[in-house]
């Protein structure tokens, strides 16, 4: 069933729908379009997949597609991932050539006819050049940690990025210095959606029976993807440390999406790791799993995220939305979510983050604290209604100049 | 204008912002110094102000970012107490803000020059920002202090604060709406004044909005 924006009045009150409602009225009917790289999977995917129904609700005439491309486009684009997040990677000029073969190829296929272009990430940039046919108004909406990117590939990208009207990055640091605007958009939860609704706890009980998990130790959980830059390793040497002195278990759990080909390799890596000990569960989850992820949660007595680099981290967000105490790298958009020591812990090292895991387990106040905080911090900031708010304004302030703009 | 004030209504209205990045980025305080000298008033005035938004649990974090980046990220506490105990409330207009945070500024490096040794790590430096304000209005309007009260509890909090803070600081009004238009329309002096002298920065906005309401609720009752 479809989402409607007045489900989310008991989540958010009724003032702040109504605000969303008279925003919304100055861009009735208009058409905006969002492409991506991927259906399923993801952090982009989730979002547009909630997102779309109630911008609809709204009145915008919104709508969502998808660009084509093979194994080896997916395989250079993973590279301009990696690379965004400053990692090495050899790109060849026949790379580049085929990028942009199956950027022509996209452009000839799809039918791009919108008032507002959203193009994400790096995948379907090319795409810009239908502006120069057609016009309009057209945002790239970076989602990636781009603060340390690779000079070389950036320059590419730039010849795409300049032509756009705006680009959107989720944190400060991951902006450049560009002649466009650039606009600060946080990503965001959906609180309604099957991840992250209120469970009950026989449904939680359930779910951590399905997977053979003991209740009654404490349960260490990561959820993401199968990704090196979720340094999935690291959170095995966490667990480790903390297993010294706490009888805890450890549950790594993810899925893998359709542009990430990479995905498989580091599962087999995290699976020989942990195939020794039997309180490691290597969780390799299929995209339906949200009610399960949800469930693994709600169960969890600290949610680790111990990413090496991290565009906004939405899984932190989920974990502070069910209350929980985070214990979560201080990269990317993670710091926008935690205040260290009141939304959250903030950590740096692999010893650093065992050492604070081991103070959430021991103080249970100070953990309950922390969750509390943190959920008022995501409803505040983080949920899918700001994020649409923070759209609509974008798509305003592209047609009306000025810094306070009367509506 | 925000409400108008030539009638004897107060028009509620709320105020939207949306983040832009002016590509300015400071490392140390020599830098820091310099880009605050040249951002425009929308920089410092986003800068002195987002907290208000966006945390509403108190926590004894410094209350605007320069003192949050001084504190945390250069590690230096006392610059960070003294940006942060600068009373707003005291300046009527940006620029007045402003300069008091660069004599501040100034003045401690010129006492302690080793401040100037503290560098941010990538990826943590100080970045300006600045917002594009758009101000929406609200489909409600009181009549008398009753139909206030009652609108007051409500508006989001967003639309709190755009009368209690935007119209005085950005706006460049002497005082918040609400105190205006009590004082010169519905002729509630003590309550204006009493909503004037509340400060606002030290209270979350959920908090301000019980305030208000209970100094509204004492005056209906008594």
């Amino acid at each position: 069933m479809l989402n409607k924006i007045a489900d989310y009045e008991p989540v958010v009150g009724p003032a702040l729908i109504q605000e969303l409602r008279l925003l919304a009225q100055h861009l009735k009917g208009r058409p905006m379009q969002h492409v991506n790289a991927t259906a399923v999977g993801g952090g982009v995917a989730e979002i547009l997949n909630r997102m779309i129904p109630l911008f609809l609700d709204l009145g915008l005439d919104a709508r969502w597609d998808v660009i084509k491309g093979g194994e080896r486009f997916f395989t250079i684009t993973k590279k301009f991932h990696n690379m965004l997040h400053g990692r090495k990677e050899e790109i060849s000029q026949e790379d580049l050539d085929h990028f942009q073969e199956v950027s022509q190829m996209n452009l000839k296929e799809m039918n791009l006819n919108a008032d507002f272009f959203f193009i994400h990430d790096p995948q379907p940039i090319g795409l810009v050049h239908k502006k120069g046919e057609i016009g309009k108004k057209w945002v790239w909406r970076c989602h990636i940690d781009s603060t340390v990117c690779d000079p070389f590939l950036w320059n590419y990208l730039e010849g795409y990025v300049k032509n756009y009207d705006a680009v959107v990055f989720s944190a400060p640091s991951f902006s450049k210095p560009l002649s466009i605007r650039q606009t600060i958009i946080s990503p965001s939860i959906d609180p309604l959606s099957d991840k992250n609704k209120d469970l009950s706890p026989e449904m939680v009980d359930q779910v951590l029976e399905k997977f053979k998990i003991d209740r009654s130790r404490p349960i260490i959980t990561q959820i993401s993807r199968f990704d090196y830059q979720k340094d999935p390793l690291g959170v095995i040497k966490v667990y480790r440390m903390v297993k010294r002195n706490i009888d805890c278990q450890l549950i790594l759990a993810g899925g893998g999406a359709t542009d990430d080909p990479e995905g498989l390799q580091i599962l087999e890596m995290v699976q020989k790791e942990a195939q020794d000990d039997p309180d490691i569960r290597v969780l390799f989850l299929p995209p339906s799993s949200d009610i399960e992820i949800n469930a693994l949660q709600r169960a969890s007595d600290v949610v680790l995220q111990k990413s090496l680099r991290e565009g906004f981290g939405l899984t932190v967000a989920e974990a502070l939305w069910k209350g929980k105490p985070v214990v979560a790298s201080a990269v990317g958009g993670i710091t926008l979510q935690i205040a260290h020591g009141y939304t959250g812990l903030l950590s740096h090292t692999i010893e650093g983050t065992a050492y604070y895991v081991k103070q959430i387990l021991h103080n249970p106040s100070f953990a309950e604290r922390l969750g509390k905080n943190g959920r008022e911090h995501i409803r505040q900031n983080y949920l899918i209604t700001r994020h649409i708010r923070d759209y609509l304004l974008l798509m305003l302030s592209l047609e009306k100049e000025g810094e306070t703009i009367y509506l | 204008m925000s409400n108008e004030m030539n009638t004897t209504s107060f028009k509620f209205s709320t105020s939207l912002d949306l983040t832009e990045t002016l590509g300015r980025r400071a490392k140390n305080l020599q830098e820091l110094l310099l880009h605050l000298k040249e951002v425009p008033p929308s920089s410092v005035y986003y800068h002195t102000h987002r907290f208000l938004q966006q945390h509403q649990y108190l926590s004894p974090e410094p209350p605007n970012d320069f003192a949050y980046w001084v504190k945390n990220v250069l590690g230096d506490k006392v610059l960070g107490e003294k940006l942060f105990s600068i009373d707003i409330l005291q300046f009527g207009d940006i620029e007045s803000l402003r300069k008091e945070i660069v004599r501040t500024l100034e003045e401690y490096i010129n006492l302690s020059p080793d401040a100037l040794m503290r560098f941010a790590s990538l990826g943590h430096e100080f970045y300006f920002m600045k917002s594009v304000q758009f101000i929406l209005p609200l489909p409600y309007e009181a009549h008398s202090l009753e139909e206030f009260n009652e609108i007051l509890r409500q508006v989001t909090i967003y639309s709190i604060y755009y009368h209690m803070f935007d119209a005085r600081l950005r706006l460049g009004k002497n005082d918040n709406d609400f105190s205006m238009w009590l004082k010169s329309c519905v002729r509630e002096e003590k309550l204006a004044k009493q909503i004037s002298k509340l400060d606002p920065y030290t209270h979350t906005l959920e908090e301000l909005r019980t305030k208000i309401c209970s100094l509204a609720e004492e005056r209906l009752h008594a």
